[in-house]
């Protein structure tokens, strides 16, 4: 199979929701000729023009709202912020908003639109260029949540969020853009709800998302060579939730380690500890590990910034602690 | 535009007492404890809702605010359909689940009332982006109070509407106070209008106790925005006749302020006495309207009455479908 960059596979399903359907739009800052921040949008606006291709000012609320209304006057809007971190401002939109809407109105309204940014660290842009803020979404009802990992699963998902009839909040991540990696020619859409169990294993499960999943599958073919078998599960839409695919693997290997890149504080890692204490604690023969950002703001010094977040090693350490 | 039709001028006098008796008619529901939570009287505005719906078609949207009755029935909600929503009830607008704050409706293009001040500006700017891609020469109105002039949300859509020329009718019902606060004290430069020179729009400061002055300059905003010129800026100058809500007793503003805007600047009685002197109609015209008005209001809370709570078991399944 082909392989292509995943900001490519991003531009891929644009072009084919857009070329599927009229209604589909994009609205952004730097968008246009510039192709946005990451490039994932280099071409549109020649092709399709300054009305599908809203390049806009500096203005957070009045994007998101700008999908908002678009939204619910039957537009299928794709509004990019340009990290995660500027939707600090658009917060008002997204979480009183567009999250809200169908549900006061009694659903006489729906908001099919998808917010797309991108997070995480890893580039040395400090503090408020690489958070993970995924937990503030995650915590609001009305809001669907997809993190994709790699090419296959950004392309496939992107797709699925356009077509959806509720606000999708699709957040990237910043050090994934250039990674290629196998996306059939045919169209493909991925449902949400469907966890990717991206490597097999029998002795723990490492339950890891968005940039993360790289380094747990990294750790999981170095703690093969030393007899430990990972079985590595991709949630890909943390809403909704598989837990079904979760649950299931760890009552094969009664073992969780659960790995994020956002602080470990009132975390999704942590709600994910609960569920499987809920669901499966009989099952669970050694404590759930977490391994997570710290509890600190992202520091620019490459070397400080690495110590924040989860590593291949911590991820070893963590499997080898409960194995 | 020329001058109203006798019709019209006494479809828009029964406009004004239908949003002014069922505004009677929930504060005396709402001190029985029939209706709860916040409730936010239109009374002392009703000409500047009327004025401006009466400007544009039935396709054309609105966007309304917290105090936004005054709004959807003037855009032709149903009474009934709003009682009930106030009384909590499954028959309402938003099957209870809204309240006063959230009636919506699509059929009647009305995108929502807002419990955030300045929440609908945003969303104005996206209804604006599919009334100019639809081609249709579809409007949006956006109602928002003096408060929301000093929001950042008023700058962002405003800038956003006027670079992309979208076709949106901004009315700024500046009743004075924001619950507590004169705008007078908050709004800087103390002419609302006059921010349109800004964004080199247009701007109107009318009064808003003059249902024909609202529907002259908003036939005007919307001729204008229907050919394709973009947005204008009403500010009415309006006043409510409450506090901010039925038990505020508003001593925040001078007791000849609000008794001098009661006695001479009451819509409803200047212009039922316009259209007496001008033998429009009759006073015993007027009380038959009168009559046939609070039947239907009578009717409106029978209905509230009589309608079903929400049930309970369907609820949660729909919080169960969110999961």
């Amino acid at each position: 199979m082909r392989e292509i960059e995943y900001r490519e596979a991003i531009k891929e399903a644009i072009i084919e929701e857009m070329d599927r359907d009229p209604k589909v739009f994009l609205l952004g800052e730097d968008i246009g000729v510039y192709g946005g921040a990451f490039r994932a949008y280099k071409g549109l606006l020649e092709k399709y023009g300054p009305e599908r291709v809203v390049n806009t000012p500096i203005s957070e609320q009045a994007i998101v709202g700008g999908a908002v209304g678009a939204a619910l006057t039957g537009y299928r809007p794709v509004a990019e912020i340009m990290f995660v971190d500027f939707c600090t401002l658009a917060m008002d939109q997204i979480v009183n908003q567009a999250a809200k809407i169908n549900f006061m109105t009694g659903d006489a309204l729906h908001v099919p639109m998808v917010l797309r940014t991108q997070g995480g660290s890893g580039t040395g842009i400090a503090a408020q260029h690489s958070q993970s803020l995924e937990s503030w979404f995650y915590h609001i009802p009305g809001l669907k949540l997809v993190m994709p990992a790699t090419p296959y699963d950004v392309k496939g998902l992107l797709k699925t969020a356009i077509r959806d009839n509720d606000p999708v909040v699709f957040i990237e991540h910043k050090t994934l853009y250039l990674n290629k990696g196998p996306v059939p020619e045919e169209e493909y859409t991925i449902p949400f709800g469907v966890a990717d169990v991206k490597r097999e294993g029998s002795d723990i499960t490492i339950f890891a998302y968005s940039a993360m999943l790289l380094k747990a599958l990294a750790a999981a073919e170095e703690l093969a060579k030393e007899g430990i078998s990972c079985e590595v599960i991709d949630p890909r839409t943390l809403v909704p939730l598989d837990t079904d695919t979760l649950i299931n693997s760890v009552k094969k290997t009664n073992r969780l380690v659960i790995v994020s890149e956002a602080v470990e504080r009132g975390s999704v890692a942590s709600d994910i500890l609960a569920i499987v204490n809920d669901k499966a604690f009989d099952y669970l023969d050694a404590p759930v590990k977490r391994v997570c950002g710290l509890n600190t703001a992202i520091p620019y010094n490459s070397k400080l910034e690495k110590a924040c977040i989860p590593t291949k090693e911590s991820i070893i350490d963590a499997v080898k602690e409960i194995v | 535009m020329g001058k109203i039709p006798k019709e019209m001028q006494i479809e828009m006098l029964k406009k004004i007492l239908e949003i002014r008796r069922f505004e009677e008619r929930a504060v005396q529901y709402y001190q029985r404890s029939k209706i709860w939570g916040y409730l936010h009287p239109y009374i002392g505005e009703e000409a500047v809702a009327v004025g401006a719906c009466m400007a544009i078609n039935k396709e054309d949207y609105i966007i309304s605010t917290h105090r936004g009755h005054g709004h959807a029935i003037a855009k032709g909600a149903d009474l009934n359909k709003m009682m009930a929503e106030l009384f909590g009830k499954s028959t309402g607008y938003c099957k209870g689940r809204g309240g006063s704050m959230h009636i919506a409706d699509t059929e009647l293009g009305m995108l929502g009332a807002n419990g955030i001040v300045g929440g609908g500006l945003p969303i104005s700017v996206g209804a604006g982006f599919s009334c100019k891609m639809e081609k249709k020469g579809r409007v949006t109105i956006c109602f928002f109070g003096d408060g929301a002039a000093n929001n950042g949300v008023f700058h962002e859509a405003l800038n956003m509407s006027a670079i992309f020329k979208l076709p949106v009718i901004y009315i700024c019902e500046n009743n004075l106070y924001a619950i507590s606060m004169c705008s007078r004290e908050s709004v800087a430069g103390n002419d609302i209008a006059g921010r349109s020179k800004s964004y080199g729009i247009p701007g109107y400061k009318v009064d808003g106790s003059d249902v024909i002055a609202m529907h002259e300059a908003v036939e005007k905003a919307v001729d204008y925005a229907r050919k394709g010129n973009g947005p204008s800026l009403i500010e009415a100058q309006t006043y409510r006749f409450f506090g901010h809500h039925p038990n505020d007793p508003a001593a925040y503003r001078p007791k000849e302020e609000a008794e001098n805007e009661k006695a001479n600047r009451d819509c409803l009685k200047n212009f039922k006495q316009k259209l007496v002197n001008d033998k429009i109609i009759t006073e015993e015209q007027f009380n038959e309207m009168d009559k046939e008005i609070e039947k239907r209001i009578d009717a409106a809370v029978e209905f509230a009455e009589n309608s079903p709570e929400p049930e309970l078991e369907k609820f949660l399944e729909r919080v169960a479908l969110n999961q």
